[in-house]
């Protein structure tokens, strides 16, 4: 498993974590979706942010990749300041997001769409390599390499926009509910790859509303209400959390 | 038999011109939703271009004379397309209030190509130039230039980063970003191609036909956009479709004897393709993303 590549993991100081997000404001307009949320990951973990609808999770994301301005606060990434950085220069330096609702290129076949994740001048030269690996992960990609990325099922096509955020061999990826709209058992394959490439390193910053699916692969997670914090802490200790299972797991 | 024949080459030959233009208009809409309406007068440039180079080459072979013209051309276009993009377009991105998000560009767009033909007959006056009669038949050199080009463009679309990167940012431009695609670059280069398409057609359609004054973009660059519009504004191969209809359909309208304007029968038939097919005959026919 080539895709988090180790020589090119990246070694933080100890104690240093790979992102950390203090104090981050972001507005839509008037909106003010986000109130000052701080949150971190360290290298190879597994992180969650859940939270109902509209708390804020894929601004978050978005944010970190940079599509959205930063009203206040900052981001650090491995002590750079992602802040002053364009989405381009974010995802060169090794961070990729897997949006809400997939984004794959409809119009554009299976390969296409995965060779445009290696779309960096440095990550071509191996592309062959990391395409290999992505498609021993997700074999049904394999199969259809020459089919239009829209002829895919939805499942298929969050295999496919997972497989094409990791042809860049991110060291942090973002993933926005790659659950969303699956049925269960495709959802299980995702997520089984997911714990596959959390072993071989990777660092992953899972955003789910499926909370129980989400608890069950991560270390720690943080709990979103309307644009802040409201609670963080071990995915195990969350789980058991009275107010977690009430509002989010459906009862005790 | 043979009566029908003359005019279909002749509209083939015409609809080759307005396909390289209309190409133009398909490719900026494809990545910036825009229509660039300065692109009649940056073929109406193109043609200048072509004009003061020809003069400079006078005494060369033709052929040559004419390579190099176009070669001079396409960059003087690319320059000012890229020029266009940078100081009228760029600064619009991104900015703007959902409702007017999409007028803004608009009228730039119309402000620019006023600009541009004012500025034309500020350098040029607004007598008509004529061009060299430089080929007895400039039929050959529309053909092959057309399909040249034509192969070229698909090749580059297929078959490179940058047609790969092109075709990501016209269906979602975020999801390109995210990819690591400079989309400004992308955007600039697809200008330049463009551009430089019509100076091609430019050069051309004034050795075939014509002189070159400034307000000549305004009747070829309408036909070449109502081409794009009916190939299905975005679709590369729906620009090329729809010029070579609109050639031909423009000849057999002459050949039938209409008295009017050519352009009367052409829009029924726009109107009648749009009717059946909202998004052009090879447009994209997804609802579009607002
Ligand atoms: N483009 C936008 N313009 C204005 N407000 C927005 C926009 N996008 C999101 N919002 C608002 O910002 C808040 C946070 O939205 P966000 O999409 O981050 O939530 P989410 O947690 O991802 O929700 P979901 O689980 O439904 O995906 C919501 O109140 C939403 O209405
Ligand atoms: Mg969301």
């Amino acid at each position: 498993m080539r895709i988090a590549h180790p020589t090119r993991a990246l070694r933080t100081k100890t104690g240093t974590p790979l992102l950390s997000i203090e104090g981050l404001e972001v507005h839509y307009g008037g909106i003010r979706a986000l109130k000052g949320i701080s949150l971190s990951i360290d290298q190879g973990e597994i992180v969650s942010v859940i939270g109902a609808n509209g708390a804020g999770k894929t601004t978050t994301l978005k944010t970190i990749s940079r599509l959205l301005p930063i009203t206040a606060g900052t981001i650090r990434y491995d002590d750079r300041d992602l802040g002053a950085m364009s989405t381009e220069e974010v995802v060169e330096a090794g961070i990729s997001l897997v949006p809400e609702g997939r984004a794959i290129f409809p119009n554009l076949t299976v390969r296409e769409n995965l060779e445009l994740g290696a779309f960096h001048h440095k990550h071509r030269q191996t592309m062959a390599e990391t395409m290999e690996d992505v498609t021993k992960l997700f074999p049904r990609l394999g199969e259809r390499l020459g089919q239009d990325g829209g002829t895919l099922s939805g499942g298929e096509q969050q295999m496919l926009a997972i497989g094409r955020a990791l042809m860049a061999r991110p060291s942090l990826l973002l993933l926005d509910e790659p659950s969303l709209g699956i049925a269960p058992k495709l959802a299980q394959q995702i997520f089984a790859a997911i714990r596959t490439i959390a072993e071989a390193g990777m660092t992953i910053l899972l955003v789910e509303q499926n909370t129980r699916l989400a608890l069950s692969v991560s270390r720690r997670a943080y709990v979103l209400r309307t644009g802040e914090v409201s609670l963080e802490g071990d995915a195990k200790d969350l789980a058991k959390n009275e107010e977690i299972q009430k509002a989010y797991l459906g009862g005790v | 038999m043979n009566g029908i024949l003359a005019p279909l080459v002749t509209g083939i030959a015409q609809g080759s011109m307005i396909a390289l233009i209309a190409l133009g208009y398909s490719m900026v809409y494809g990545v910036l939703k825009l229509i660039n309406f300065a692109h009649s007068e940056i073929f109406m440039m193109g043609s200048f271009f072509g004009l003061f180079a020809l003069q400079h080459f006078a005494g060369l072979n033709p052929v040559l004379a004419t390579a190099l013209a176009m070669i001079l051309a396409m960059f003087g276009t690319s320059l000012l397309g890229i020029t266009v993009e940078r100081f009228a377009y760029r600064p619009l991105r991104g900015r703007g209030k959902s409702s007017l998000l999409r007028i803004t560009p608009l009228v730039t767009a119309l402000g620019a190509s006023v600009f541009l033909q004012n500025l034309a007959q500020l350098l040029f006056t607004a007598r008509q130039r004529p061009y060299p009669r430089l080929f007895a038949q400039t039929r050959p050199l529309i053909f092959a230039t057309a399909v040249v080009v034509m192969i070229a463009l698909e090749l580059v679309v297929k078959r490179t980063w940058f047609g790969k990167a092109m075709r990501a940012l016209s269906t979602n431009e975020e999801a390109a970003r995210l990819m690591g695609i400079r989309t400004s670059r992308v955007i600039g280069i697809t200008f330049a191609i463009g551009s430089s398409l019509a100076a091609l057609g430019a050069i051309l359609y004034c050795l075939d036909q014509g002189d070159a004054y400034p307000t000549m973009g305004v009747g070829i660059g309408t036909r070449a956009f109502v081409a794009a519009v009916l190939g299905g504004i975005g679709s590369i191969p729906g620009a090329m479709l729809g010029g070579l209809l609109l050639g031909v359909l423009g000849e057999l309208v002459k050949f039938s004897g209409f008295e009017g304007s050519v352009d009367i029968p052409v829009f029924i038939v726009l109107i009648a393709v749009l009717l059946v097919r909202p998004a052009g005959l090879l447009g994209s026919t997804r609802a579009e993303k607002v």
